[in-house]
């Protein structure tokens, strides 16, 4: 057993499965996935256009709960809580990057850094000192009062990845979070998820890009029709 | 919490567009209606109470019903109230003194112009004439009232000399000569504006100088009665009432004449009002009822609009209660919006309605501002706008983060 497998098992997929409906049919989305992701690491999720990887996301994000099989969020089932603790357990723990960045557009990028603090109740002044020093992590403290809209793509992700820390959450979820970049940006917006992974945060990621699985994730999940097709460790991966 | 809550529904309100604000409108006039209406107050009681020429002498008024055609009171009667009658009520022992009115419509020539406007008869002995005079409650603005030897002489009202228009530029003025029914009568007196088409259009003369241009007989077109005591208007009111109906042999509620005091004539005229307000406060009724249709349908439109907003907020830790608040406050605030230019053009119309009562009635009345109605009327709004909002609060709150998510 090396060191790592010490590490604490933050989340824990226990032969997951979920179904959807679609008309007629039943689309067997995730078929039976069990897998654990431990403190501070950098996890890839790879696959192809329809093969579960958005379904696993919100699973593992716990914005869905399975049809069957178990999830478990710091070794608490999430299938048993209600909604609102469902929203305040994403809200503390997991920090969202989407590929298209999903800020409201109403906000400036400091007050979208903010957002998600006010529903975990910080106070004002500790709201402006985390978002203040986030925006400056992430080198953007010139533009944090720029609506989204008047910052490019690159800044926006940036933007994003400051706000999924404003709760110091646990994991980091970032689905295809160059998907939207060019390829410079792109490896930037990467750069940016591999600092916060040295500095031991545990970064989930859903991707298609198999290149990205080169330089940056510990471990790649490779999936295929709902299910694992493979693991490959770092120095294995991409290598298929 | 809940002042951040307030402060991204303000950011939201910020950027929405004129469609939303539309919606508003019913609660905007609904809000209009009622400050408006409470603004103006006994303004427009006012109004209305001079416009029928009543004024709160002590004095008891009779004329006939049952009018046939469209002309000045008693005029027109099938059946008209005779000077016999007024010697009748002078009898009673609850009645001081009656005094009998002519009132025609007769041809005016001025400066070579014709109107037609109408004359109003004045008794010929001081007590009678100071009791009518103590009737109309009118004083001159230029010259004096006729005194009762004052035959070939008239008293005009302050449209014949503000109106210069209808006499070709030229006011009448006291001292000057008009031609009634071609007969020449000398302006003495001007009388002061009063803001009714009716008194300010009237022309006063002696009861003999009237006798001569038209043929009255024994008709009385009103009897301006005395009580003995001013206490018991009302006891000699129904005196006169019992009198006449035995004499013209009519059963109670079947009266084919009128007998008013000022509070009766005052009663009606705050029946007028009080229908006035019953339709403003239908209307207003209505326009809420339509705004928080409205409202319930721009939250409902800016719910679907704003999913993906919705599922961002929820994914980043929003439980259904925040996201039910924020909608749910974002519909009140837009409530109070609808309230607040209601109130606010309220409380402007109310002045311009004053500023006109003024103008027309030569008052210097001051609308009322109910600081606590309009504290109420904004209250009420927020809560309408809240009322609107729970629906379509409750379905953003119950909407699904995935699906959300995806817009």
């Amino acid at each position: 057993m090396d060191k790592k497998d010490e590490k604490k098992v933050i989340i824990e997929l226990e032969n997951v499965h979920k179904y959807y409906r679609m008309g007629e049919n039943i689309v067997k989305a995730v078929n039976g996935v069990s897998l654990q992701i431990k403190e501070g690491e950098f996890v890839a999720i790879l696959g192809p256009s329809g093969s579960g990887k958005s379904t696993m996301m919100n699973l593992i994000g716990s914005l869905d709960v399975p049809t069957k099989g178990k999830i478990l969020l710091d070794h608490q089932d999430i299938s048993t809580l209600s909604e609102s603790d469902l929203a305040q357990i994403r809200g503390k723990k997991i920090g969202f990057i989407f590929q298209s960045f999903n800020l409201i557009n109403n906000l400036t990028a400091k007050e979208n850094v903010m957002l998600p603090m006010i529903f975990q109740g910080y106070s004002v002044e500790e709201r402006n000192h985390r978002a203040n020093k986030l925006m400056e992590m992430v080198e953007l403290s010139e533009r944090m009062g720029h609506a989204p809209n008047e910052l490019s793509g690159g800044q926006q992700q940036r933007v994003a990845i400051a706000r999924s820390l404003a709760n110091s959450p646990e994991v980091i979820l970032a689905d295809e979070p160059t998907g939207n970049l060019d390829t410079k940006t792109g490896t930037n917006v990467m750069n940016f998820l591999q600092d916060l992974h040295k500095k031991g945060k545990t970064i989930v990621m859903v991707t298609h890009d198999v290149e990205l699985i080169d330089s940056y994730p510990d471990i790649v999940y490779w999936l295929r029709d709902g299910k694992i097709e493979k693991i490959t460790k770092r120095s294995k991966a991409g290598k298929g | 919490m809940l002042k951040d809550f307030f402060s991204l529904a303000f950011k939201n309100l910020r950027s929405r567009g004129i469609r939303s604000w539309l919606t508003l409108l019913g609660v905007f006039i609904g809000i209009t209606a009622v400050v408006s209406l409470i603004s103006l107050g006994n303004g427009l009681q006012l109004a209305v109470a001079s416009q029928f020429g009543i004024s709160a002498n002590e004095l008891i008024t009779v004329q006939a019903g049952g009018i046939s055609g469209y002309g000045p009171p008693g005029s027109t009667v099938v059946d008209p109230i005779t000077r016999d009658d007024a010697r009748a009520i002078e009898r009673l022992s609850s009645v001081e003194n009656t005094v009998v009115r002519n009132i025609r419509s007769a041809k005016i020539e001025f400066n070579d112009n014709i109107k037609f406007y109408y004359i109003g008869s004045l008794a010929q002995n001081k007590e009678d004439l100071d009791l009518v005079y103590t009737q109309l409650d009118q004083k001159p603005i230029f010259g004096r009232l006729l005194k009762e030897s004052d035959l070939g002489k008239v008293v005009l009202g302050y449209n014949y000399y503000a109106k210069e228009e209808d006499w070709d530029g030229k006011p009448i003025t006291v001292g000057k000569s008009i031609l009634i029914n071609d007969k020449k009568f000398e302006v003495i007196g001007i009388l002061k504006k009063e803001g009714s088409l009716i008194t300010d259009n009237v022309i006063l003369m002696l009861e003999d100088d009237m006798d001569g241009l038209f043929d009255f007989g024994e008709v009385a077109d009103i009897i301006v009665v005395q009580p003995k005591n001013k206490e018991d208007i009302d006891r000699t009111k129904e005196d006169v009432e019992k009198l006449l109906r035995q004499r013209r042999g009519v059963k109670e509620g079947k009266e084919n004449f009128e007998v008013s005091t000022p509070e009766s004539a005052l009663a009606m005229v705050n029946n007028i009002i009080g229908g006035v307000k019953m339709f403003i406060i239908i209307v207003a009724s209505i326009s809420i009822f339509i705004g928080l249709i409205g409202i319930i349908n721009t939250m409902t439109t800016s719910v679907m609009e704003r999913r993906r907003e919705i599922g961002i907020a929820k994914s980043i830790g929003a439980r259904n209660e925040h996201i039910f608040l924020q909608f749910f406050i974002e519909s009140s605030l837009l409530g109070l919006i609808g309230g607040i230019a209601g109130a606010f053009f309220g409380t402007m119309l109310g002045f311009a309605g004053m500023y006109g009562i003024n103008s027309l009635l030569g008052t210097e009345l001051v609308p009322n501002i109910d600081f606590l109605l309009i504290l109420f009327s904004l209250i009420g709004s927020f809560l309408i706008g809240g009322i609107a909002g729970i629906i379509p609060a409750m379905q953003a709150a119950k909407q699904n983060p995935v699906e959300a998510l995806r817009g």
